[in-house]
């Protein structure tokens, strides 16, 4: 219920959309300056809404926009011209739509007029059909008092007789002839006549092909009007045609038009909105008009407002801007004697609080909850499951965390990918479970959450876990390992995520797509993530992704090394010490260890990893930055001197170029000058053979892991 | 920017191109001479220092600020196999753009615009051994001057799509 709930929603925040679409191009079609993309467009418009409103129900809704769309074709197809008045009429039709809207949204009754601006629509329609283009809109504006002795004649009891001839794919569209052909009988006395001439043979017979047609006699006190609404949603799929038996001339044409002024003739048939109409050049009804915009407001405004997606690029890119400003301004501000102009110093500091509350609230704009990502799973489960003979339920929490839009689209395919796997490899088939003592089916957990500054989203199932031995021999035979070299059995399970690593014997449909988890990780990567695979046989095996909440801006720690200077992500950094001489531990003729905190932490040369000049290369000289990787392991990094803290905005560095090791993107600084925002996994796997650069397999596609 | 005047392929001040002919900056590299189709020239800029970067091959001399975005600057003596280039202020970096990339390209200045007209350009002659040559495509000759063409296609196409060997 609650999903449906959401969808309703998202359905009106689009309807707001489309309306904006329709309105602005009827403004544009009165001055008769639309063209044809243009009636397309408004066409799509009210055609969207008349469908997602047939999705929910919203009866009324849906059977007005099927007379706006009808207009609207013709229009579009030129069988009828455009006219100011035609405008005006479509204006007004679209004002009333947007109350029905809103009617269908907070759930009150719709306008009263719609029924009338309908039969306007329709007359509008027939007039087209039948007569000469000019007299249509001349004939909407009929007054009450101006009503034809026809269509007094109208009311009262009369006889129809209605012919209802189906198209054959009727039944095909959701329709069903027997709930009609009830709703005529609700109407007075009816003698119903089916036509079974057109029934094939049985052998040939399709269910799904309606052959059949009815005549139905109607005695009814009812009008026209209403017998149509019954055919409202299949007017398109038939062939229908209502003639008033006892009236003079009858015939199928007359009794549309016939029908069009008893709608005018009504009894509560006299709004302002429809004596408004004779006059051209005003639009009509301004009153009902703004009326239907208010609600329209009303409706939208409360909890969102779409826009277009550029603009807030362009207000993030400005931001970011701004904060390397701010970050300018007040380098300068801090070279200043402490005791001198202290409210410029005042400002400078509000300036920074300022700077850092807008940025926050911009990146707020971009931030969507993963749900739109997540909501996607339950059908893919369900689909890989069949496939694979497997029973699984999927165990969601965590959907409403939000992280930046550009995060949460590029989410999808590495979660596709690691739920198939997760499926494909990780569960056992449902007989293989019952045998070791588990719940046939298998449960896969997607959860997400905020930790520090990211995102984390994990993925576990409960199944088989990976199979040490198995990608050990795996990886030994491609070559990916050295024989002989002693693996853990976190590095173990690390391994697939090697490019050209296949555990699957054979390569499954499901997930053998030529994409493997070494893609994942790449993507993921790219975005300045990091994914970790933890794995327990028998039990299961967990993913944890970790990503940037934003991609725009960090926090981070600016540290010195020789003559360059490095962003540390704040988030990564624990502490920052200068050891004694006695915490230093070494091997051969350097000191490779530290001691932090009561544990010893191997120690990282920024210099030498980096290629730094005139560093001090002495840890025992300069600073040591203790820093810990999502997956807590921690490094210390060997620093000249720790220059401050400050909000970076992180910029592309494959933009113009491409990526580079260690370094996860770039900035630039107060001074205009460009440094490196360290990616502090990256070098701890760098760092992992002691020398630079190693440690780090080439990252170039592959074959991959089904 | 300093010292240098700013100077753009927009500039309306730039000699009107003769019909059929591709104009070139020619950069000075040493005593030679090279030209780069003005097309593909976004713009003319002081050198300012760079931010050197791990791991690259040591003609990428690192990436500098090009009014926010990150912008890898490349030294062209280096690329060429001639030594590395000393940088000042006086020296310049010529900013080529090649798809929606764009690359800096350190050089000793800028001596000339020429137009090179159809079919004036000849092929250039196979230097054995010379890294430049597979770079150049076409050679004229410019008042007792020559100058190198360079194919800035091939010139760059490397630089981006490989990780380091």
């Amino acid at each position: 219920m609650d999903e449906l709930e959401r969808f309703k929603q998202t359905f009106f925040e689009e309807c707001a959309e489309l309306m904006a679409v329709a309105e602005a191009g009827l403004l544009r079609l009165a001055p008769g300056e639309a063209e044809a993309g243009e009636l397309d467009a408004i066409f799509r418009a009210v055609h969207s809404i008349k469908g997602g409103g047939g999705a929910f129900g919203f009866a009324e809704l849906v059977a007005f926009a099927h007379e706006f769309e009808a207009v609207l074709d013709r229009l579009r197809s030129g069988r009828l011209p455009p006219s100011r008045a035609l405008a005006d009429a479509l204006l007004h039709a679209l004002d009333i739509l947007a109350r029905l809207l809103a009617a269908a949204q907070h759930g009150g009754a719709g306008p009263p007029e719609a029924a009338i601006v309908a039969a306007d629509l329709r007359t509008l329609l027939e007039g087209a059909a039948a007569t000469a283009p000019a007299s249509a809109p001349a004939a909407a504006p009929v007054a009450p008092a101006a009503a034809t002795p026809a269509a007094q004649a109208a009311e009262g009891p009369g006889t129809y007789r209605i012919v209802f001839q189906p198209h054959i794919e009727l039944l095909q569209r959701g329709n069903e002839p027997l709930y009609m052909l009830r709703a005529l009988k609700t109407l007075g006395f009816a003698h119903v006549t089916c036509h079974a001439d057109a029934l094939p043979p049985l052998p040939e017979l399709e269910a799904e092909h309606l052959h059949l047609a009815w005549t139905v006699e109607l005695t009814t006190a009812a009008g026209l009007d209403e017998i149509r609404d019954i055919f409202e949603f299949v007017v398109d799929d038939c062939r229908l045609e209502i003639v008033r038996l006892d009236a003079p001339d009858a015939g199928s044409e007359f009794a549309e038009t016939e029908f069009a002024e008893t709608a005018f003739a009504e009894p509560p048939a006299a709004p302002p909105a429809v004596a408004a109409k004779p006059q051209p050049p005003a639009r009509p009804a301004p009153a009902a008009e703004d009326g239907a915009r208010a609600s329209a407001g009303a409706a939208a405004g409360g909890q969102t407002i779409r826009v277009d997606l550029d603009r807030i690029d362009r207000l993030v890119n400005l931001v970011g801007e701004m904060v390397i400003t701010q970050a300018m301004v007040a380098e300068q501000g801090a070279a200043l004697p402490p005791d001198a102009a202290p409210q410029l110093r005042a400002g400078l500091e509000e300036l920074a609080r300022h700077t850092r509350a807008l940025q926050e609230s911009v990146m707020a704009i971009r931030a969507q909850a993963v749900r739109s990502v997540f909501s996607r799973m339950p059908r893919l489960v369900r689909e890989v499951a069949a496939e694979t003979g497997k029973e699984v339920q999927l165990v969601m929490s965590g959907e409403s965390t939000e992280v930046d839009k550009t995060v949460v689209e590029t989410l999808v395919d590495p979660l596709t990918h690691m739920i198939r796997n997760s499926i494909d490899h990780g569960l056992e088939p449902p007989d293989e479970r019952e045998a070791l003592g588990k719940p046939r089916v298998g449960t896969v957990h997607l959860s997400a959450q905020h930790r520090s500054g990211r995102i984390l989203i994990e993925l576990a199932d409960d199944g088989r876990g990976i199979d040490r031995p198995r990608v050990l021999r795996k990886a030994r035979e491609r070559g990916l390992v050295p024989e002989g070299a002693a693996l853990s059995d976190e590095e173990v399970d690390n391994l697939i995520f090697l490019p050209g690593f296949s555990t699957a014997d054979t390569v499954s449909a499901i997930s053998g797509r030529g994409v493997g988890m070494d893609v994942v990780r790449r993507n993921v990567q790219g975005l300045g993530g990091r994914i970790v695979v933890a794995s327990t046989p028998g039990e299961g095996t967990r993913f944890v992704l970790s990503l940037p909440l934003t991609l725009a801006v960090m926090d981070g720690m600016v540290v010195r090394v020789g003559d360059q200077r490095f962003v540390l992500p704040i988030t990564h950094v624990v502490e920052s010490l200068r050891p004694r001489p006695g915490d230093l531990r070494g091997l051969v003729n350097q000191c490779d260890m530290v001691m932090a905190r009561g544990e010893y932490v191997r120690l990282v040369y920024l210099d030498q990893l980096l290629g730094v000049r005139d560093a001090a290369g002495d840890p025992g000289r300069g600073l040591v930055v203790l820093v810990e990787t999502d997956e807590g392991d921690r490094l210390a990094l060997a620093v000249d001197e720790v220059l401050g803290q400050s909000q970076v905005v992180i910029k592309s560095l494959e933009a113009n170029f491409r990526r580079i090791d260690g370094v996860s993107a770039a900035t630039i600084l107060g001074d205009g000058r460009v440094a490196l925002i360290l990616d502090i996994a990256g070098i701890h796997e760098m760092g992992r053979g002691g020398a630079r650069g190693t440690g780090r397999r080439p990252a170039g596609a592959a074959e991959a892991r089904p | 920017m300093s010292g240098v005047p700013a100077l753009r392929a927009s500039d309306p001040a730039l000699p009107a191109a003769e019909a059929a002919a591709a104009q070139y900056v020619a950069v000075a590299i040493g005593g030679e001479e090279y030209g780069l189709p003005i097309l593909r020239v976004r713009e003319i800029r002081g050198w300012t220092p760079e931010t050197p970067l791990p791991g690259v091959p040591p003609h990428v001399r690192g990436v500098v600020n090009l009014r926010g975005l990150i912008v890898p600057v490349f030294d062209l003596r280096r690329r060429f196999g001639a030594g590395a280039t000393a940088p000042t202020p006086r020296h310049v970096v010529v900013v080529v753009q090649l798809g929606r990339r764009l690359h800096g390209l350190l050089v000793d200045g800028i001596s000339d615009i020429v137009a090179v007209p159809e079919g004036a350009a000849q092929p250039p002659p196979a230097f054995d051994g010379l890294i430049e040559s597979q770079f150049i495509e076409g050679l004229v000759q410019e008042r007792e001057r020559m100058i190198a063409l360079l194919d800035v296609e091939r010139l760059l196409s490397g630089e981006a799509a490989s990780e380091t060997p």
